[in-house]
C-alpha cells in the first residue's frame, strides 16, 4: 500500500491535468507530515493533544521572523528552523503537559496552544498580529526550479515546490517509522498501554513521554515551516485550536497507530476541505458527519477497513 | 456530568438564531427567550439519548471527538439556513436605553443581564446542593451501577441533566443575542472562554464555575485595559497554570 500511493504521488506531476491539483497534493502532503507527527503522540503515545497546531505554527513563525537572514542559507536552513522552533516551544509545554493525563493533558495542551495563538494574535510588535507576516521566499534550490520548469512548465513553481513536499514527507515518514519500530517507539507504547508495568521495569516513563512530545513537536515545527514556504506567510490561523482540530480530525478519521492512516486522513480532509468546498460551500458539514460516523462505528478509521479486507483473520 | 462537550458553544450559538429568527418572525423577544432555550434543550436531549450515550464507556476522548464533530455540523447548518451574513436584534421594548445612577451610566439590558445570570446562578445552586436531582446527579457520576441499584433511571436523569445544560447554553445565546453579532462562528470564543471558566473553577463544581467565570472577566478586562498586546495570553496562561498546579480547579473537588 505504502508502495503504490508513493508511486501514485512520484507520477502524480507526469499526469496531472493541472496545476490546481499539485497544489491540492503539495497541501494534503503538509498535512500528512503534520497528521504524522500529531500520530506519534496520539496513536503510538496514547497523549491526546488538542493544542498541536502550536507546534505547527511556531513553525511557520520561525521561517516568517528569520527569512531575511535565511534566504541566503537556503531550503534546508528554514526547515531546520521550523523544526528547532517547535522543539524549543515544546520543551517547557511538554515538561508540564505530559505530567497530565487524558483530558487534563487535552486542556493543557489547548491552553497553551491558545497562550501562543493570543501571543500571535495580539503582539503585533513582535509577530505582525492578525496579518502575521508574508513575503517568505520558497527557497527552491536552483537546479530543482530549473529541472522541474523544464519537465512540467505548465505547473511552473508548483511542480518544484511538489518534490520539496514530496521529499519532506517521504522523509518525515521514515523518520516516523523508524522511530515507532525502535526500541524507543516499543517503549513508548507499552507506556501508553500500561506505563505503571514500565515503570516498574525501569523505564523512565515521564522522560520517555517528553521526548515522545518532542518528537511530536519538532515534526509539526517541519510541516509548519513547509507550508509557510508553500504560501509565503505565517499567519495566526496556523496557531488557532481550529488548526488543532483539524490535524485531529485527519488522524482519527484516518486511523491512529499507523502512519499510513494519519496520511490518508489528511488526504481526505485535505481533498474535502479544498475540491468539495469548489463544489458546495457545506464541506464543513460532510467532514464533520463523515467525523461523527468515524468516532462512533469506525474507531479504528479508514486504515482499519483495509485490515480488515486483507489479513481476515 | 463528566461528559466533555464541545458543541456547548453550538448550542449558545443556536439559541442567538432562535433569538433572532423568533424576533425577526414575530417581534416578540419574550417569547424567544421562552422557545430558544426549549428548542436547543431538545436538540441537547436528542443527542444525549442517540449518540452521546454510546459513548461513555469509551471515555472523555470520544465525547471530545464527537462533539467537535458536531460544532462542524452545526456552523455548516446554521450557515445554510441563515446565510453567512451578521445578524443582530434589538433589546427588548422596555429594556433599551440606559440610566445614570452616581454618575456612571449603565444599559438596561446590562442589568437585565446581570439579573438573569445571577437568577441562573441561585437555580442551579440550589438543585445541585439542596435537591435530589442535584444528589443524584452526583452520585451517578461517581458510581453508575449504585445509583442504578437504588432504582434510579440514571439514563433518563443523564439525558435530562444534557438537556437542561444545552437549554442553560441556549439561554446564554438568547440573552446574549441583543448585544452580540449572530455569525456562524460565533460559538468558538464562547466555546473555550467556557472551557477555561469551568477548567479554572474546578470539573464538576457550580460554585468553581461562577468563580471562574468572575476571575475570568476581571482578568480579561484589566488585561484588556493595562495590557492590551497580552490579554489572552494571560487568560490561557491562566487556564495552564489552574492545571499544572491545581487540576482539580480552585474550587473541585475531585480529582
Amino acid at each position: 500500500m505504502p508502495a503504490v500511493l508513493l508511486a501514485v504521488l512520484i507520477s502524480l506531476p507526469f499526469w496531472t491535468p493541472s496545476r490546481y491539483w499539485v497544489s491540492v497534493a503539495i497541501q494534503a502532503l503538509i498535512l500528512a507530515v503534520f497528521a504524522m507527527s500529531l500520530d506519534l503522540l496520539l496513536g503510538f503515545g496514547g497523549m491526546p493533544s488538542f493544542g498541536h497546531a502550536a507546534f505547527y505554527g511556531m513553525g511557520a513563525y520561525a521561517c516568517g521572523k528569520l527569512f531575511p537572514q535565511l534566504t541566503g542559507a537556503g531550503l534546508l536552513a528554514f526547515l531546520v528552523a521550523g523544526m528547532a522552533a517547535g522543539v524549543i516551544a515544546a520543551l517547557p509545554i511538554g515538561a508540564l503537559a505530559v505530567r497530565a493525563r487524558g483530558i487534563y493533558f487535552l486542556m493543557l495542551t489547548l491552553a497553551f496552544a491558545q497562550m501562543v495563538w493570543g501571543l500571535a494574535f495580539q503582539w503585533t510588535s513582535f509577530t505582525g498580529g492578525t496579518e502575521g507576516m508574508s513575503g517568505i521566499p520558497q527557497a527552491v534550490p536552483d537546479w530543482l526550479q530549473e529541472q522541474g520548469q523544464n519537465l512540467w512548465p505548465a505547473l511552473r513553481t508548483a511542480g518544484p515546490f511538489y518534490v520539496v513536499a514530496l521529499t519532506v514527507a517521504v522523509l518525515a515518514f521514515a523518520g516516523l517509522t523508524a522511530i515507532t519500530r525502535s526500541p524507543f517507539g516499543r517503549a513508548l507504547e507499552g507506556i501508553r498501554e500500561n506505563e505503571g508495568r514500565m515503570r516498574a521495569l525501569g523505564y523512565p516513563t515521564y522522560r520517555y513521554r517528553l521526548a515522545a512530545f518532542v518528537i511530536a513537536a519538532a515534526f509539526a515545527g517541519l510541516a509548519g515551516a513547509t507550508t509557510a514556504l508553500y504560501n509565503g506567510y505565517a499567519n495566526p490561523s496556523q496557531l488557532y485550536w481550529h488548526t488543532s482540530g483539524l490535524v485531529l480530525i485527519a488522524v482519527i478519521v484516518g486511523g491512529t497507530r499507523s502512519l499510513l492512516g494519519a496520511v490518508l486522513g489528511a488526504f481526505f480532509v485535505t481533498i474535502v476541505q479544498l475540491v468539495i468546498s469548489s463544489y458546495t460551500e457545506h464541506w464543513q458539514l460532510l467532514l464533520g458527519a463523515v467525523f461523527i460516523a468515524v468516532v462512533l462505528f469506525l474507531p479504528g478509521g479508514f486504515i482499519s477497513l483495509g485490515r480488515l479486507g486483507w489479513l481476515k483473520r | 456530568m463528566d461528559v466533555l462537550n464541545l458543541a456547548h458553544g453550538s448550542f449558545y450559538m443556536l439559541g442567538a438564531y432562535a433569538a433572532f429568527a423568533v424576533v425577526s418572525k414575530t417581534g416578540n423577544f419574550w417569547l424567544a427567550l421562552l422557545l430558544g432555550p426549549l428548542s436547543v434543550g431538545l436538540i441537547g436531549g436528542l443527542m444525549e439519548l442517540l449518540l452521546f450515550r454510546r459513548l461513555y464507556q469509551r471515555g472523555h476522548l470520544a465525547q471530545v471527538l464527537l462533539s467537535f464533530g458536531f460544532t462542524l455540523v452545526f456552523v455548516d447548518l446554521v450557515r445554510s439556513g441563515f446565510g453567512p451574513r451578521t445578524y443582530g436584534i434589538a433589546p427588548p421594548p422596555g429594556l433599551g436605553g440606559a440610566f445614570h445612577v452616581a454618575g456612571a451610566s449603565f444599559t438596561k439590558y446590562d442589568v437585565f443581564i446581570l439579573g438573569v445570570s445571577v437568577l441562573v446562578a441561585l437555580v442551579l445552586l440550589v438543585a445541585w446542593r439542596l435537591l435530589k436531582v442535584g444528589a443524584v446527579l452526583r452520585a451517578g457520576v461517581s458510581d453508575k451501577e449504585m445509583v442504578g441499584l437504588l432504582g434510579i433511571d440514571l439514563g433518563l436523569v443523564f439525558t435530562l441533566t444534557f438537556a437542561f445544560g444545552a437549554a442553560l447554553a441556549g439561554l446564554g445565546g438568547v440573552v446574549a443575542a441583543p448585544f452580540v453579532a449572530i455569525y456562524p462562528a460565533m460559538d468558538d470564543n464562547v466555546l473555550i472562554l467556557a472551557l477555561v471558566v469551568v477548567v479554572l473553577g474546578g470539573l464538576g463544581s457550580i460554585e468553581g464555575a461562577l468563580a471562574g467565570s468572575l476571575l475570568i472577566g476581571l482578568a480579561f478586562s484589566f488585561g484588556t485595559f493595562y495590557l492590551q498586546e497580552f490579554s489572552i495570553a494571560i487568560v490561557f496562561a491562566l487556564m495552564a497554570a489552574v492545571l499544572v498546579l491545581r487540576p482539580r480547579g480552585l474550587f473541585g473537588i475531585r480529582q
